[in-house]
């Protein structure tokens, strides 16, 4: 039934379109879930084309429009894919425009001279083509979480005697004795969990953290959400490789850029969906924020408790601390010190190279 | 394997070992049957993941083989390993009868009989059987890519025996937590079903056919109390799998009924958060129990 199945594709793609990655592969499981079950298209597609959470509702969305009848499609729009290109991201800091921005990027030996004075401006006095040169910093800067030892073994010169690759060794030599082969205990990097501020107060800063963030999800083992009136996950957004179309999906992603900040509620609504699950548990947890807070900073300080004693570390990185005669007096900051391990700074390149070294285990602030 | 007709066989057969499924879940257990897939299921703790394994393994009359994630673990630990202390004293006791034909001792080094079979091999081995991979989410990325290559293909490579290949595939029941996000191409070689808590009715039905001594009326009233625990923002909103739990401590207490009272002594069944006990000590239990089953 050819037709039967250009209709399935064509769904299919709505729903890639929608932002499920419906790829080949679950397209195929589709068809041939819907060969078994031609009468449960909803069940059979569901189950083979999601893949997470997230991805239900949408289906869910795409499905009422496309097989729940035209006038409901009319009404619901499917998203139509981004031009690949799009550059948004949150905008400079007091509305300045970029339309005056050099055509030409810098040349290479300019970039090198400036860049020192460039790594300690803070990001909220950036012009555009400052701007455009700090993004290419921003995008070699690495992040890995300080290594801790593992349950996993590896081969080794010194250690504890390995009993299986020992006997299989002896074995080789039908019977007779053998050197003792020794393993140790692998060492990983912990899992580094980024917590960005997007609200408001905040928007001069987050398209460099963001950005910080996009460098830091190539090395393994990074988590990274936003914060703002919403809490949302951007890790997948943020794999794409190219920062550029990385920042696009992220802008797409998060509906609550520029918004107010309930830090502490959403603090909660991390560790219930994700933190206490184990995401935090031994994890570096970096929150990136200026620590203004709307809601009670009670609930703050209590959530930060929590967050404290599941995480191996809790580092806060915010903006306004370089700035001359910053005190952490704004009420969600001052509740939320005492449960943090190191108060960093975070408005220039330098700060955030700093953050990287503290995350590492480096040093302490 | 018994061969079901459709997902209403399924849930019916399921719905006799004491496990309802609910629509979803009832045509992802076909497919998997069907096309073969494994089932990923995710969802908060409690909510009867691990439990749906162990149903489909009596729905199937199949035995229930299952591999304990854990960080760090490999193959040796998941699928199979040699024995080799029974090896060595293999090789003493030729060595003490006068063996001198090394070729064929070696041989017999590698025998089957050697071979300590673990879960995976185990699932590959048997036949009918349901393989359940619980919190794929605590392993590591290595395992997962492992554990790809033998979903996919149902079969593994021993260097010193060959390949083993299943005739019949396991049904393969895998579980996360979401802990960590597992990889796309492990999820995409999978069924996906997200599980929900059940609603009132869904889990009044659950509790009656576990726990089939307790009273209708207890059952009701525990099971309207974790109801409206869950709409509270809890750290930990309790599954399932506490309703019994809870159910089940007031019947050994010989209730046959709850009153606000008792409830708060016995919370620690549902609630283990003490920011959460004491969060629902706060609430009005007794207009819950007045609002249900009065």
């Amino acid at each position: 039934m050819p037709g039967v199945d250009a209709a399935l594709l064509g769904f299919a793609r709505a729903l890639r379109a929608a932002g499920v990655e419906a790829s080949t592969e679950r397209v195929h499981a589709f068809l041939s879930a819907v060969d078994v079950l031609p009468a449960d298209v909803y069940w059979a597609g569901r189950l083979t084309l999601c893949g997470e959470r997230d991805d239900l509702e949408r289906y869910d969305r795409v499905f009422a429009a496309f097989f729940g009848g035209t006038g409901q499609a009319a009404r619901r729009p499917v998203t139509v894919p981004r031009a690949p290109r799009l550059r948004l991201v949150v905008r400079d800091a007091e509305g300045e425009a970029r339309t005056a921005q050099a055509p030409d990027a810098p040349p290479v030996a300019a970039l090198a001279s400036t860049s020192e004075v460039l790594r300690h401006r803070d990001f909220a006095r950036l012009s555009g083509a400052e701007r455009e040169q700090v993004r290419r910093l921003l995008a070699t800067l690495a992040l890995r979480g300080e290594v801790r030892r593992s349950a996993r073994r590896r081969p080794a010169r010194r250690g504890e005697v390995d009993p299986h690759r020992t006997v299989r060794e002896l074995l080789r030599r039908g019977g007779e004795p053998a050197r003792l082969l020794r393993y140790a205990r692998t060492e990983h990097p912990r899992r580094v969990v980024l917590l960005v501020d997007v609200s408001g107060s905040m928007a001069p800063y987050a398209d460099a953290l963001l950005r910080f963030a996009h460098a830091a999800v190539r090395g393994a083992r990074t988590e990274v959400f936003t914060i703002g009136t919403r809490l949302t996950r951007v890790t997948r957004e943020l794999s794409h490789r190219d920062p550029d179309l990385a920042m696009a999906a992220v802008a797409s992603a998060v509906p609550d850029w520029r918004g107010g900040t309930r830090l502490g509620e959403l603090l909660g609504v991390f560790l219930e969906r994700w933190g206490q699950r184990g995401m935090a548990r031994g994890a570096i947890v970096v929150v990136l924020s200026d620590g203004w807070e709307r809601g009670d900073p009670e609930l703050l300080a209590e959530r930060m408790r929590r967050l404290h004693r599941l995480a191996h570390r809790v580092i806060w990185a915010n903006p306004l601390k370089a700035r001359p005669g910053y005190a952490p007096l704004a009420a969600g900051m001052a509740a939320a010190l005492p449960s943090v391990d190191a108060f960093v700074e975070g408005h220039s390149l330098a700060a955030l190279e700093r953050l990287a070294a503290v995350v590492r285990g480096a040093e302490d602030a | 394997m018994t061969d079901f007709e459709g997902p209403e066989q399924v849930r019916a057969r399921l719905e006799e070992t004491g496990y309802l499924v609910d629509e979803g879940l009832a045509v992802a257990c076909f497919l998997a049957l069907r096309l073969h897939r494994p089932l990923f299921c995710e969802g908060d703790a409690g909510v009867g993941k691990t439990a749906l394994a162990s149903a489909f393994a009596e729905a199937l009359d199949a035995p229930l083989i299952r591999l304990q994630c854990h960080e760090g673990i490999d193959a040796s630990q998941a699928l199979y390993d040699w024995d080799f202390p029974r090896q060595l004293l293999h090789l003493r006791a030729a060595e003490a009868a006068g063996v001198t034909d090394a070729a064929r001792l070696e041989g017999e080094l590698y025998d089957r009989r050697f071979l300590v079979a673990r879960p995976l091999l185990k699932a590959l081995e048997t036949q009918p059987s349901v393989l359940l991979v619980d919190e794929i989410d605590r392993a590591d990325d290595e395992f997962e890519a492992f554990l790809l290559e033998l979903l996919s293909e149902f079969s593994v490579t021993i260097p010193e025996l060959g390949t083993l290949r299943a005739e019949v595939p396991p049904v393969v029941v895998l579980t996360s937590n979401r802990t960590r996000e597992v990889h796309d191409a492990l999820k995409r070689r999978c069924l996906y079903h997200w599980f929900d808590h059940p609603d009132f009715a869904r889990e009044l039905a659950i509790v009656r056919r576990r726990l089939p001594g307790v009273s209708a009326r207890l059952a009701e009233q525990v099971t309207a109390l974790v109801q409206a625990l869950r709409t509270h923002d809890l750290l930990k909103p309790p599954g399932v799998a506490e309703t019994i739990d809870w159910a089940e401590a007031l019947d050994a207490l010989g209730a046959n009924e709850v009153d606000a009272e008792l409830a708060v002594t016995t919370l620690g069944s549902v609630l283990k958060y003490r920011e959460d006990a004491e969060r629902a000590r706060g609430l009005d239990l007794a207009a819950v129990l007045a609002g249900r089953g009065a």
